[in-house]
Order: structure tokens, then C-alpha cells, then sequence
């Protein structure tokens, strides 16, 4: 089980956390414009990246703050932690 | 024909000191170009190979695995084989594999262990109730065998199982289907191996995929740590790494990749003689033929490749067995592991082509892929074989994510296993 | 009788405390401090179990927790029944019954035996090749087989002990309190850290601690009593637990360590009544030291699984340890020097050794020199090629080893013995160091692996790590140390050390045989009787893998996991399959490292503690008023009311009529409630509902449906307006926790922008729904200033109000189609308001409902259930809820999915009413529906999603999704059961009061 360093609390075990996915998909501002393949890329599609992946964490059981995790999906090594909206760190 | 499998096999080689089996598959080299490739030398992928040589005829093939065959999710489930799902597609595809799997031993001549010992799914609260009541009527016209059964009848069947109403979630009922039950996991992956081999499929093991080679919108060949080899029909059933061979090829699934967890006690002395699962505490056991109870754990809602869980999962499971059978409180868990398990947003699996020619997936399988390992390699075959999709699989195919007709099984049927 | 092989006493045995045990039924005595197979040892009884195939005859091999054979049921039988417990580890107390396991009818006589006799056509994996015939007869062999397998038996009884967990953080966690933990333990507590260590056994100090001979010596001392007092040194540190009868069962990432702590398997059982069993103690920890020592290697040689056949340590460790003689006549055989140092060991003891078997040719150790100077016979350069005994070995036959050790020479020698030692070398014990995610190296010269990359802040020292000699283990601890605790110096800096332990080893995997293999059995795994010669069948047959080796052959799969043969069949398939050692690999090593219990793992979390229940502010009233409860999430609600020996049915009857026809009272606190404030409230409104919000008056309250991003309907509920950018939204019981989460993912992540705060106020109201006819006059009696009047208060409004001096909000708002109000009172005071309300409502036949009533009161007006009327796959449109979609709003959430080619489509499945043809016929919910029931397959049209009979209709009704239903008005379908079939006719779904004359009368 990761301990998660939430950028709000600090050092925290995993299970104060729910996991939320790929990070930087960004609900599209129009959606009625879309295709319907566009859509499905939103919706359904993923990168199920084996390796870096950037993906975001809340602190269910604390802060309840959303952020975003920069993990390696082979160790489950945590690389570093970022808020929302601030700019991820370059690997 | 090699070496037929029997007791009259087995006392023959008992003279020779049994130093006279053969191989049960080769371990060629790869040749340069193949007709088809499967990638992933699972069970899913062997049955593919072996549908593909036996019943279309296509014998220039090759199963590349990364690792050995049957390493991955095949070896690392808890065997439940069950087809009584809800929704039409599902209950056609699932029961297609039941019956596959019902003569399977004979048909590759190594005994799987198909045990039909029934499969209960358990309710705990009213919406349990009416999931499983409307599961049952499904069934039964898609002339699946399920009944529904009370609490007394649940306790008959399976007398270990706590009914006691004073239980924080009591059993208030439950489904049987008594052709499912269990399979011996290794037995399956190797039979294939097996049969795909004797009909001439080149199974390469320690052969990884580094890449796929496309010309415009078709596949060309593959690019492996044994060199490239040249192919216009591709056939992913990598499981947990799908999107990985889908990244290769430039494609994005509907998928993510997570830690499922299974858990084996110590062996004792048969002690429960059927299977069963559990949604809304979270527990399914059986018994395995050498005396383990066998224990499926959750997933994690992270995605991970690492094979490994999170101890949370174990515990809960745990304790949802201990609620369900307070008895097993005194067994001891033996071994734990995880695996990768790729799920759909519907929990329902992909058997399709894609946009790009010669390219099929076979993906998807969630939590409960081993009960359809027959089934979903004989019509995988069929897709690949004819470029198109056999009735039974037509549903399940990658556009639905577009079109929005889900086969939604994690919404409506009581239990993703 | 037995014998007594009690041979010298040993301080770590109490001889004052004598400790009576039945074994197989007879009563036998050991002392305070024995394990069971040191006393069953000390009774010279060998003959512990049966091998799991071949029913073989087996008995004690090891001292610890690798034990194979040695395994028994304790306590058959009883509630404290356990199988599979390893003599080895279990330490004996007054009371204690264990017996055999796996045989039948005893472990002396067992009808399994004749699997030995079928052994030539029982190989590795014989069942994938046979019973396949006649077809569908596999479950009458598996019958058998299921029978004949297994080991003890499982409990069948309530386990009477409790389990507890523990979290512990430290600094520096050690794991093994041997000579090596004992060190990394002192200087650890010396520099300040925080610091646990634990150790499996009882007693701390490892090997070394009964290692009392002149042949080992740390600066001039005995190295035994050198390290005595150094762990009486350590237990003055204030800063440093130490907890014995402790195993670290699981090492995960992040450092974060499983353990578990035996509390009081070692006591009488009347003494453990009330005391917690076992605790498991969830470590993180900052550091983690693995010292977990070494496990000595068996020799792998035909017949080598007899009873009277030990690991020489083992041998070793019951002599010193225990002050017990395996065997009166006793053999050694080894590839190393360490049989040497059991040899010296018995010999002070006076324990006759008969000879030893050494297979390497050119030995010349202090060590052995000393056993020589003791006129031990030492057979240089030979093995022992086969045993003899049935249930105890009495003869072994040796043979000389050619020079490159492939075969054996020259004539047959017996040697008559009754206990053989045997020891292959050492092995690493890297169990936890691999669980963790460390990687591995092999070391060539004497074939171990040990720990390479460390995936975490960790380091591996003493035998663990490779170093297994005094010498070694003592000049490479101080420099590790320094570099892992970041400290300048230890205690142990120049320590004088003298051994006379030689290093030299002749490894050979499978020691050479006179027959050919396919005639001999070389365990490799005891446990699961797997033979080196079921691994060159498998190896044979293609199974090249390792893991594929194991699973067909089941070496490594028993309840030692393979300690002691794992390193054997790697070494014999490198043999066979001519591949290097190192490139091999190893097997995974799975937690847990010894088998952990349920109970232990579960801890609390049992019985009523399963999970939490969450109770509404009136529950006491609820049971005191007798109501049946529901599980709904983890809240217990009021399902219904019985009366005077009512079932179900007719307290839902009286109820709802009731409810009609003057008043009925609901305990509605269940539902979530959201408290949303904030500039930006009516916008967030907008994009979360599918209708619009702008314009709701302050106020006024209205019904919002949230969908899901993929156009299926996700929650519904009320959201009232209490002021310019002030909501208070409900939602459904179960969905409150994830409609909060997602709405709280929105607000931060894609709306950061909007100026919108939520905070989930569920448990801080009571929620007090009064309706039906006489509602007004009750409520306005309950809180008399107020003004009721319909032009004042209409339905879809709020006011607040006081009760007393209790500030409360009132809704008109209605669930049941009724004229009715919903106060909501701050929780603790929802009781006393209900009391009132009851009290207040008395004249009016005011009537208590539960969720049932509430179903079927809401049913009747064609209101939906999220989660019963619909499943995740339901739209707004498929309900025929067209209305409450804003055509309007650019977006909201989950609006481009309802425009999708399928979601578009006019023969989704779509909710409509039911109406049997019989009135009195109630649908089963769950009933599929279909048009044509000749039909083959037949065509599954939808299903009945809520089914009631109606008192107030006088006739059942029923909900339903059918495909095409919204252009089926009218139409005849089928409802097809078991044994009937049931017509239906397609209906309005609302069935009661469409014109709304009751909600607002």
C-alpha cells in the first residue's frame, strides 16, 4: 500500500485516497459539436499507460482535495505529486 | 497421431519409466512470415490458435507470449466458469463456452477438470433480490439453468454458508446454475498448447512484441525480441496489456489495466463442494480438487501493472468471508498474488476488428475472463478467419463505445465475476 | 512404552515444569519450553504424518517454521480445532491434543499407503492424462480425489478467539533477533532510532544462541554467551520493542510490513479465555533490516523423506536447545562443514554417531579435525544412495562418488542407523527481501542467491545476505550499518573472532544413484511428493519454465511454500535443461511467508463489527414501535410497521391506505442532503441537472435528475432555493457519499472557476415527512405560527419556521403523490419533533410507513426508484421524462450522450406502467416481459421493475421497461413464469391522480 504525499496534508497512507484515473482529460467546452467518436475518445478511451503515468488522486478521507500523481504503473512508485491546475513536472 | 492420453497410456510408460512421453508442444524458432498471429500465449490466445488451425483450416500460425504460456491471468484465477448472465449477448456468449467447456477434456484429449459442482450467487439486501430474481427469468428463457433459491434452500446446498438473519447483511436468497462450477487453470492453457501444436501452430515463448509494423491502414508484421516477423492478420489477447500492444499499432481501448487479488488457504479436507460468490460483501470461495479454499479478492481502483494489490483488498475480502462463513476463521491463507485484469467501462469484453486492417482485439475480460476461455478463442478464430464477427461476438464489438449500445453487465448483473 | 532420549539439560527447558500432551490419543510428557516434536522426539516417536500423494510415512525433518512433514490437527474435534500446524513451531502447554492428519485409518496403518504401490503410474500430472473417460464422469473421480487429498480438516465449529490489529511506526524495523538482528538492534537504539525487532520464535538470539562450543568465540567468549549479553544490553533501551513469537508475514512497497503476534497459542487453553489470540501489527517503517538468517538445504537422493531422517541442524537445535537425541544410533551426511558442528555438538552430549557421510573427498577444517580427534568414522567422498525402514529408517546403503560426482563407484556399504541428518549447505532465507520487489543474484561459488537491488529504503544482513560464517557475519555488520543508519560508529568495530567453520562445499543437486532414476524417489518437495524425477518428466514433456516445472510437478506448493526444495529443482532443471543457475530465475516467493490466519488478518472486523450501521435520529422510536428494518447502503430503515401479528403484506396494506386516506408518517433522514452555497450555485445547478435552475425563485423547490457523462440516469431528488446563492440538495439514500464525490471531482477539477461550496449535511438533519389529507392540520398544529395556507405555502415551497425555540426548515414537497410536508429539524432534536408530530397527528389515524409503503405510495403515482426503476442504462428519455431535459441549457453533464446514434434510437427500452389482467395477480419483480412467447429464442422485451398491490387502486400495478414501450399503449404483452404465463396490458405509468388534484388539495 503507497504512502501519498497529498500536496494539502502531507504524507498519508493510500487508503485515506481514492484513485480518479488519467489526469489532463479535459472535458470538451462544446460537446455538441463533437462526433460521436470525438465523444467516445472523451468518455471511454484511455492511454492505460504501463509506465509514467500522470493520474489523478482525492483525499476521501482527508482534505477531500483533488490532485494530480505522477506514478510509474510497472512499481507503483510515486514520482511526485502536483495540485490541480498547476503545471505537471517535466520527467 | 503422438502419445494419446489414457490410463492405458499411463501404465504403458510406467514400464519405460514414463522416459518415452513426448514434448507436448515444440519449441520451434520463429519462421518468417505466418498467415496469422495470435499475441498472448494465454488461454484465450492458445483456444484462438487452436480454433484457427482446427476449424478454419489455417495452420501457418504462431502464439507469441512474452513469458511462458498461461502466465499471466490464466494462471492466476479462481477457475469460476459460469454463464448465467443477463443480458442476451452476454448469456449467448457465455453459454456458448459452457458448452464448449462441457466436452472439452475429450476434445483435447487432457483432462481440464471441468467440474460442474454449481455456481450461488448469494443476494443481501432487496435490490440483490430483484437483480437476481430478474437474472434468473433471463436465463431461464435464454435456456441458460438458473433457479432461484431461498434462504432455507441456500443453506441446504451449501450448509456452511451462515444464514443466520441476524448477520450485518443476511442472506436473503440466491441463484444456482448447476452446469457451472470450476476448471483446473494450468490444464486449459496447456491442453490448447497441446492441440494448437499438433495441428501445427508455433507456440514462441520468451518471444516479447516490441512493436507493430503498419503499412497505411494494415498490419504488416511484428517486431519481437527473436526479430521481425511478417504477418497480415493480427490477433491481441494480451489481457492486462492490451493498451500496451494498442499503443504499438497507434490505437486507444476503452480500457484500464488493475490489481486483482485471489488468495488460497492451506489444503483440508473437502469442506465445501460447490462455489460461491458474493457482490454486495464482496466474497467468493471454492474449493480447489487438492483441498485450498480458493478466494477471489477485488480490484483496485488505481491502474497498475505491477501485479500487486493493495493489503485493504485482502483484508475486506476477508472479512466478508468470515462474516459468510464465521467456521474459517481458524484456516490460514497459504498464498496470495495479483494480476492485471483490463476492464471496460460496461465490464464487458471487446472481440473485434478495428480500424485498422488485419488488426482484431480481444480484450476487455475484466475479473471474470477464464469462464469464457473456449468460447472466446473459438469465436475470435471465427473473426479473424472470415474478417468479420460470428452472431455470437457481434455485440461485442469496439464501436459500441461509440454508439452507446453497452453490453452492461456491471450495471445490471449482480456480480462482474 | 517409549524411550526417554532426554539427554542433558538445557536451560532453555524448564525440568521443573512438567506438561502433559496426548498424541494419536496417548498421553505423553514434555517440559515447559518443548516444542511438540521436540517432545514428541524426547519420546522417540518419529512417525508424525503421511505425505500428501503417496500417503508415505513421514516425520519430523525440521526445527522450524519450514517444517514439510511434520504437520498435525490440533484439537479435533473442538471450536480451537486447527489443521496443518506444524510441530515444529507450536510450543507445547498443559491440555494440548494433536493427532495425524491424512490417514486413515491411523498414521500407523493407512489405507492411502497403496498410493505408494501406484506411484509408477501416478507421475507428475498423471490426472491432466486420465480420468476423461467415460465423459461426464470426471465429478465421480474428482469424488475420490477431493477425498484422498486435502491435508487436516477444517474447522467446522465458531471460532471462540478473538484478533486484533495494530498499526506501528518506527524508524528502523528488524526482522530476525539472531546474532545479527540482536547487533543491528543495539546500534540502531543506541543512535536514537526508533526501533522494533521481532523474531518468530520465543526466545531471542537465533542459532548462535545455543551455540556453546569452543569451536566459535567472539573476543575470547564463547560466541553463546557473548551474545547473551548483548541482548541483555538491548533490553535496557527505552527506545527499542522487541516482540518474540512474532513472523513477519508480508513485506509490501512503501515498507509497509505485515506481522503477526502470537499472544496465547502457547498457553493452557483455560487460560486463554478473553485474551486476544493472535495480533496483526501493520508496520511502516522508515527502515527495514531483514536478518531472517539462513535455511539449510536437504540432499536430494533416493528414499531420502523417511522418518528418523532431519536436517543436521535440526539435529543440532534439539540437542542444544532442547536437551534431546533424535536418534541412539545417528549418521550424518553433508556437503558442507556444518554436520561437523552437529557432530561436536552430540558428541558433548554423549550422543553416538554412528558415522558421517561427507561427499566431498579433500576436507581438512578445524572443525573436522576435532571430529576426527573423536573417532567419528567420516566417510570422505561418498553418498548415501539409498535408506531403508518403512516407518523409521534402520539402514542407509552408501556408495563412493566418482571425481566429476555424476555417478557412484565401487561396492555398496550399509550402515545401520536410526536417525540420518542430512545437510546440503545453506540458503539464504529471501523470502521477504523478494516479496518486497528485490531483486536477486546468484552467487556461483556456492550456488545462493542472495539480495542485489534493494526497491526500498532496506538492506538484508547476516545469513539473509550471503554471510554465513561467525567471521563474516560479524567483520561485515558494523560497515553496513554505518552506511544504512547514516551513523559514524558501532560497537563491533574490531571484534575478535575465531571459527573454525570452512567454507568449502561440494554441491551436487541430485546426488547420483546405482539405479536409474525412473526406479528411485528423490523428494525434492516432501509435502506435495514430488520426485527430481517428476521434474525431468516435466522438463521432458516441454515445461521449460520454472513456473511451469512447479505448477505441473507442485514442487513448492505446499504449506512450506518449498523452503527447503525450491533451490533443489531450480538446480536439477539447469541441470537437465543444460541452462545456467543465474539466468534461470527464480520462482516468485507469495506472501505470506508462513500461513497467516483468517481470524488474524479479519482482526475486529467480525460479527457486529462487519461494518458499521448507520441510524436515522428517531431509530429508538422506530424500535420501540416494533418496525422491520431494511438495509439500505449501510443504513437500517423502517421497512414497515406490523401490527398485532400483521405479515409484510398487510401492514404495507393498512399503511398506504392510511396514507391516503388522512395521514402518514415517514422517516425520511436517510436521504443525502447537500448543503451548495456560493455565488455560482444556479450555474453549478445548471451543468449538474438536466433542467434549468436560473429562474427557481427563493423558496421554491424542485425535482432535478443528474445523469451520468454517459447519459444514464445517476440520481434524482429535490433541491430547494433557501436564498439568492443558497441550495440545499437531496439525493437518494444510497447515492448521497458518490453524488457529493462527483460533484466535488467537477467543482475542482473541470470548474475550478465557479464560486460553489458543498458540504454534506446528511447526518446533521432529521427528516420528517408528513402526508396525506390531514397533513396541513397536523403540521400547523406542530408549528401553529406558521401559515399553511396553500396560497401562502403551495406545493413546491419552503419556509423557515421554528418549533418551539428549534430552528427547522419545511418543505411542501411530496414523494407519495400526496398533499405533504418534510420538516427538517437539526438531528437531534428529530425525535421529539416526531413524537409531536405522532402526537399531534393521534386524531387523524396518523400512521407510521416504512420504505415498503413508500415504494408502493410512489409506485401508484408513477415515480421513479434510481437503482429499481432504473439500471445504468435507463436516459431520461427511455423514462419518459422528456420534460425535465432542458432543450435550452448548452450542456450539462452527460448531455452529448443522450444524442449518440444508439441513445437516440426510438426502441430503447422505455418505463411504462403495467396493469394484469387479473387484478389480483401481483407481477414478480424481476419478470422478464416479452410479446410473443412462441417465439424461438424467445424475445426478451424487457422486465418488471416494481410490482405492488394497490388498496388504494383496489388492483395490482406495476412498473416496467419494455422496448418500443412508449408506442405500446394499450398493447398485450406476456409475462412468461416458471409454470404459468401471465397477460399484461402496456399502461400510463402513472396510475393515481394524474390531474395532481391531491398534492395540491
Amino acid at each position: 500500500m503507497f504512502v501519498i504525499n497529498c500536496p494539502f496534508c502531507g504524507e498519508r497512507e493510500q487508503s485515506e485516497f481514492k484513485a480518479g484515473g488519467e489526469a489532463h482529460i479535459i472535458r470538451p467546452k462544446q460537446p455538441t459539436e463533437l462526433s460521436d467518436d470525438q465523444w467516445a475518445e472523451y468518455l471511454f478511451m484511455r492511454k492505460n499507460i504501463k509506465g509514467i503515468q500522470f493520474e489523478r488522486w482525492v483525499h476521501t478521507h482527508g482534505c477531500r482535495k483533488w490532485f494530480n500523481v505522477v506514478r510509474d504503473t510497472s512499481s507503483d512508485k510515486i514520482k511526485a505529486v502536483y495540485k490541480m491546475g498547476e503545471k505537471p513536472p517535466s520527467e | 497421431m503422438r502419445n494419446k492420453y489414457s490410463i492405458f497410456s499411463l501404465v504403458k510408460n510406467a514400464f519405460s519409466y514414463h522416459e518415452n512421453w513426448e514434448k507436448a508442444w515444440k519449441d520451434p524458432e520463429p519462421k518468417k512470415e505466418y498467415d496469422a498471429i495470435i499475441i498472448g500465449g494465454g488461454g484465450h490466445g492458445l483456444a484462438t490458435a487452436y480454433y484457427l488451425a482446427k476449424k478454419h483450416d489455417m495452420k501457418n500460425i504462431a502464439v507469441v507470449e512474452k513469458g511462458w504460456i498461461g502466465g499471466g491471468n490464466t494462471g492466476r484465477n479462481t477457475t469460476i466458469i459460469r454463464s448465467n448472465y443477463l443480458w442476451d449477448a452476454s448469456a449467448g456468449l457465455y453459454d456458448h463456452a459452457l458448452k464448449i467447456w462441457e466436452g472439452l477434456s475429450q476434445e483435447l484429449n487432457y483432462n481440464v477438470m471441468f467440474s460442474q459442482r454449481g455456481v450461488m450467487n448469494l443476494a443481501h439486501n432487496l435490490q440483490d433480490v430483484r437483480d437476481l430474481k430478474r437474472r434468473t427469468h433471463a436465463n431461464r428463457l435464454n435456456g441458460i439453468d438458473a433457479v432461484y433459491l431461498n434462504t432455507d434452500q441456500i443453506k441446504k446446498f451449501c450448509p456452511i454458508i451462515n444464514t443466520s438473519p441476524n448477520i450485518r447483511y443476511p442472506v436473503l436468497g440466491g441463484t444456482l446454475q448447476r452446469r457451472a462450477g470450476t476448471a483446473r487453470h494450468d490444464a486449459v492453457a496447456w491442453g490448447y498448447a497441446r492441440g494448437a501444436d499438433e495441428m501445427g501452430v508455433d507456440i514462441l515463448q520468451n518471444c516479447e512484441v516490441k512493436g507493430i509494423k503498419r503499412n497505411g491502414d494494415s498490419v504488416e508484421g511484428i517486431e519481437t525480441t527473436k526479430g521481425f516477423i511478417k504477418t497480415k492478420k493480427i490477433g491481441v489477447v494480451a489481457a492486462g496489456h492490451s493498451s500496451v500492444i494498442a499503443n504499438m499499432a497507434g490505437l486507444r481501448l476503452p480500457l484500464e489495466s488493475k490489481p486483482l487479488q485471489a488468495l488460497v488457504s492451506e489444503p483440508v479436507k473437502p469442506i465445501i463442494d460447490t462455489v460461491v460468490m458474493s457482490n454486495a460483501v464482496h466474497a467468493y470461495v471454492s474449493q480447489s480438487d487438492k483441498g485450498e479454499l480458493v478466494i477471489g479478492a477485488g480490484t483496485d481502483d488505481y491502474v497498475s501493472y505491477s501485479q500487486k494489490g493493495s493489503h485493504d483488498i485482502v483484508e475486506g475480502t476477508l472479512n466478508a468471508i468470515l462474516e459468510l462463513y464465521p467456521i474459517f476463521s481458524r484456516m490460514r491463507m497459504l498464498r496470495q498474488w495479483g494480476g492485471i485484469v483490463d476492464i471496460c467501462p460496461d465490464a464487458s469484453p471487446i472481440i473485434s476488428k478495428t480500424s485498422i486492417k488485419g488488426l482484431y482485439f480481444n480484450c476487455g475480460w475484466g475479473t471474470g475472463g477464464f469462464k469464457a476461455t473456449p468460447g472466446s478463442g473459438d469465436l475470435f478464430a471465427h473473426t479473424i478467419a472470415n474478417d468479420e464477427p460470428h452472431k455470437l461476438n457481434a455485440a461485442f464489438n469496439i464501436n459500441r463505445f461509440i454508439s452507446g449500445d453497452l453490453v452492461d453487465e456491471h450495471g445490471a448483473a449482480a456480480v462482474a465475476h | 512404552m517409549s524411550k526417554n532420549l532426554r539427554v542433558k539439560t538445557s536451560k532453555f527447558i524448564d525440568e521443573t515444569y512438567k506438561v502433559s500432551f496426548k498424541f494419536n490419543g496417548t498421553t505423553y510428557y514434555g517440559y515447559k519450553g518443548d516444542t511438540l516434536a521436540s517432545a514428541l522426539l524426547a519420546n522417540d516417536i518419529h512417525l508424525v504424518g503421511r505425505s500428501f500423494k503417496y500417503h508415505r510415512p513421514r516425520g519430523i525433518m525440521t526445527a522450524g517454521s519450514e517444517e514439510p512433514n511434520a504437520i498435525v490437527q490440533l484439537h479435533n474435534n473442538t471450536s480451537r480445532t486447527e489443521p496443518n500446524v506444524r510441530a515444529t513451531e507450536i510450543e507445547i502447554y498443559e491440555g494440548l491434543e494433536a493427532s495425524s492428519q491424512n490417514c486413515w485409518p491411523s498414521v500407523n496403518f493407512d489405507i492411502g499407503g497403496i498410493n505408494n504401490f501406484l506411484s509408477p503410474i501416478l507421475p507428475a500430472g498423471f490426472y491432466y492424462k486420465t480420468f476423461m473417460w467415460p465423459a461426464n464422469f470426471w465429478e465421480k473421480y474428482e469424488y475420490f480425489i477431493r477425498k484422498s487429498a486435502g491435508l487436516g480438516k477444517s474447522p467446522t465449529e465458531t471460532d471462540p478467539d478473538i484478533y486484533e490489529h495494530k498499526y506501528i511506526h518506527c524508524d528502523v524495523l528488524i526482522i530476525g533477533a539472531g546474532i545479527s538482528g540482536i547487533m543491528a538492534a543495539r546500534t540502531a537504539a543506541k543512535n536514537g532510532f526508533k526501533t522494533l525487532l521481532v523474531d518468530e520464535k520465543s526466545y531471542l538470539g537465533g542459532s548462535t544462541i545455543y551455540q556453546n562450543s569452543e569451536q566459535f568465540k567472539i573476543n575470547n567468549q564463547i560466541s553463546n554467551s557473548w551474545l547473551e549479553k548483548e541482548i541483555n544490553e538491548i533490553k535496557k533501551f527505552e527506545n527499542l520493542e522487541i516482540k518474540t513469537r512474532t513472523s513477519v508475514a508480508a513485506f509490501h512497497g512503501y515498507n509497509f510490513l505485515l506481522a503477526r503476534e502470537n499472544l496465547t497459542d502457547h498457553l493452557p487453553l483455560d487460560q486463554r479465555i478473553n485474551k486476544t489470540r493472535q495480533r496483526l501489527l501493520k508496520i511502516r517503517a522508515k527502515k527495514v533490516i531483514t536478518a531472517t538468517g539462513a535455511l539449510e538445504r536437504p540432499l536430494i537422493f533416493d528414499n531420502n523423506d523417511r522418518p528418523g531422517i532431519l536436517l543436521s541442524s535440526a539435529i543440532e537445535k534439539y540437542a542444544n536447545l532442547f536437551g534431546v537425541a533424535c536418534g541412539e544410533k545417528n549418521v550424518l551426511f553433508t556437503n558442507n562443514d556444518s554436520a561437523y558442528e552437529t557432530a561436536i555438538s552430540l558428541y558433548q552430549k554423549g550422543i553416538n554417531i554412528e558415522a558421517i557421510i561427507d561427499n566431498r573427498e579433500e576436507i581438512d577444517s578445524k572443525l573436522i579435525k576435532e571430529t576426527e580427534k573423536n573417532n567419528i568414522k567420516i566417510y570422505k567422498g561418498f553418498t548415501v544412495v539409498n535408506t531403508f525402514g518403512y516407518k523409521r529408517i534402520n539402514k542407509i546403503s552408501i556408495m563412493q562418488l566418482s571425481k566429476d560426482g555424476q555417478k557412484v563407484v565401487g561396492s555398496k556399504i550399509s550402515i545401520a542407523c536410526d536417525c540420518l541428518g542430512i545437510s546440503g549447505g545453506w540458503t539464504p532465507a529471501v523470502h521477504l527481501f523478494t516479496q518486497s520487489g528485490g531483486k536477486l543474484k546468484f552467487r556461483d561459488e556456492d550456488q545462493v542467491f542472495i539480495p542485489d537491488i534493494y526497491p526500498s529504503d532496506q538492506i538484508s544482513i547476516g545469513s539473509c545476505n550471503g554471510d554465513f560464517t561467525l567471521d563474516e557475519i560479524i567483520s561485515s555488520i558494523p560497515n553496513k550499518l554505518k552506511e544504512f543508519l547514516n551513523i559514524k560508529k558501532t560497537d563491533y568495530e574490531n571484534l575478535e573472532i575465531y571459527s573454525s567453520f570452512n567454507k568449502s562445499k561440494r554441491n551436487i543437486w541430485l546426488l547420483p544413484s546405482d539405479k536409474v532414476i525412473g526406479k528411485t524417489k528423490p523428494f525434492v518437495d516432501y509435502q506435495n511428493d514430488a520426485t527430481a524425477k517428476d521434474i525431468k518428466l516435466a522438463l521432458r514433456e516441454g515445461f521449460r519454465s520454472i513456473e511451469h516445472v512447479k505448477r505441473y510437478t507442485t514442487t513448492g506448493m505446499g504449506t512450506d511454500q518449498g523452503k527447503l526444495g525450491n533451490m533443489h529443482a531450480l538446480g536439477i532443471i539447469s541441470e537437465t535443461a543444460g541452462s545456467k543457475m543465474g539466468e534461470l530465475g527464480t520462482t516468485t516467493f507469495r506472501p505470506p511467508y508462513t500461513p497467516l490466519t483468517f481470524g488474524t488478518i479479519v482482526g475486529r472486523n467480525v460479527g457486529e463489527f462487519f461494518d458499521i450501521f448507520r441510524k436515522t435520529p428517531v431509530h429508538d422510536w422506530h424500535v420501540k414501535n416494533k418496525a422491520e428494518f431494511e438495509n439500505v447502503g449501510q443504513w437500517k430503515r423502517a421497512w414497515y410497521y406490523p401490527k398485532d401479528g400483521e405479515n409484510m403484506h398487510e401492514a404495507v396494506q393498512r399503511e398506504s391506505k392510511a396514507a391516503r386516506d388522512s395521514a402518514g408518517i415517514l422517516d425520511a433522514s436517510t436521504l443525502g442532503k447537500i448543503d451548495i452555497q456560493g455565488t455560482d450555485a444556479s450555474e453549478f445547478l445548471n451543468r449538474v441537472y438536466t433542467n434549468a435552475w436560473s429562474k427557481l425563485a427563493i423558496g421554491k423547490c424542485r425535482y432535478g435528475l443528474m445523469l451520468n457523462e454517459d447519459g444514464m440516469v445517476y440520481d434524482d431528488g429535490v433541491t430547494t432555493r433557501l436564498d439568492e446563492n443558497h441550495y440545499i440538495m437531496t439525493t437518494t439514500t444510497g447515492g448521497a457519499a458518490t453524488v457529493l464525490g462527483k460533484l466535488e471531482d467537477y467543482l475542482q477539477t473541470e470548474w475550478p472557476e465557479l464560486d460553489v461550496y458543498l458540504t454534506s449535511v446528511t447526518d446533521h438533519y432529521a427528516t420528517i415527512s408528513v402526508c396525506g389529507p390531514s397533513s396541513k392540520k397536523i403540521v400547523s398544529q406542530v408549528i401553529p405560527e406558521l401559515d399553511f395556507s396553500d396560497e401562502s405555502f403551495p406545493h413546491m415551497s419552503f419556509k423557515n419556521a421554528k418549533i418551539d425555540k428549534i430552528k427547522c426548515r419545511v418543505m411542501r414537497i411530496s414523494f407519495t403523490g400526496e398533499h405533504s410536508y418534510e420538516i427538517n429539524v437539526q438531528a437531534n432534536y428529530g425525535k421529539s419533533v416526531w413524537e409531536k408530530c405522532m402526537e399531534a397527528g393521534k386524531e387523524f389515524n396518523i400512521t407510521p410507513y416504512g420504505t415498503e409503503t413508500m415504494h408502493l405510495l410512489r409506485a401508484e403515482k408513477g415515480f421513479i426508484i434510481v437503482g429499481q426503476d432504473t439500471d445504468a442504462t435507463m436516459t431520461p428519455i427511455d423514462l419518459q421524462m422528456d420534460w425535465i431535459v432542458s432543450k435550452k441549457k448548452y450542456d450539462f453533464i452527460g448531455k452529448r450522450s443522450l444524442y449518440r446514434s444508439d441513445t437516440i434510437k426510438d426502441d430503447r427500452k422505455q418505463l411504462v406502467g403495467l396493469l394484469t389482467e387479473n387484478p389480483d395477480e401481483v407481477l414478480e419483480e424481476g419478470a422478464q416481459i416479452v410479446a410473443d412467447i412462441k417465439k424461438s429464442p424467445v424475445e426478451m422485451l424487457g422486465h418488471v421493475t416494481s410490482s405492488y398491490y394497490s388498496p388504494n387502486l383496489k388492483k395490482s400495478i406495476a412498473l416496467g421497461v419494455v422496448r418500443g414501450g412508449k408506442n405500446m399503449m394499450g398493447q398485450k404483452l406476456i409475462i412468461p413464469m416458471e409454470n404459468k404465463q401471465i397477460n399484461v396490458t402496456v399502461a400510463d405509468p402513472v396510475f393515481l391522480d394524474k390531474e395532481n388534484k391531491r398534492l395540491n388539495a
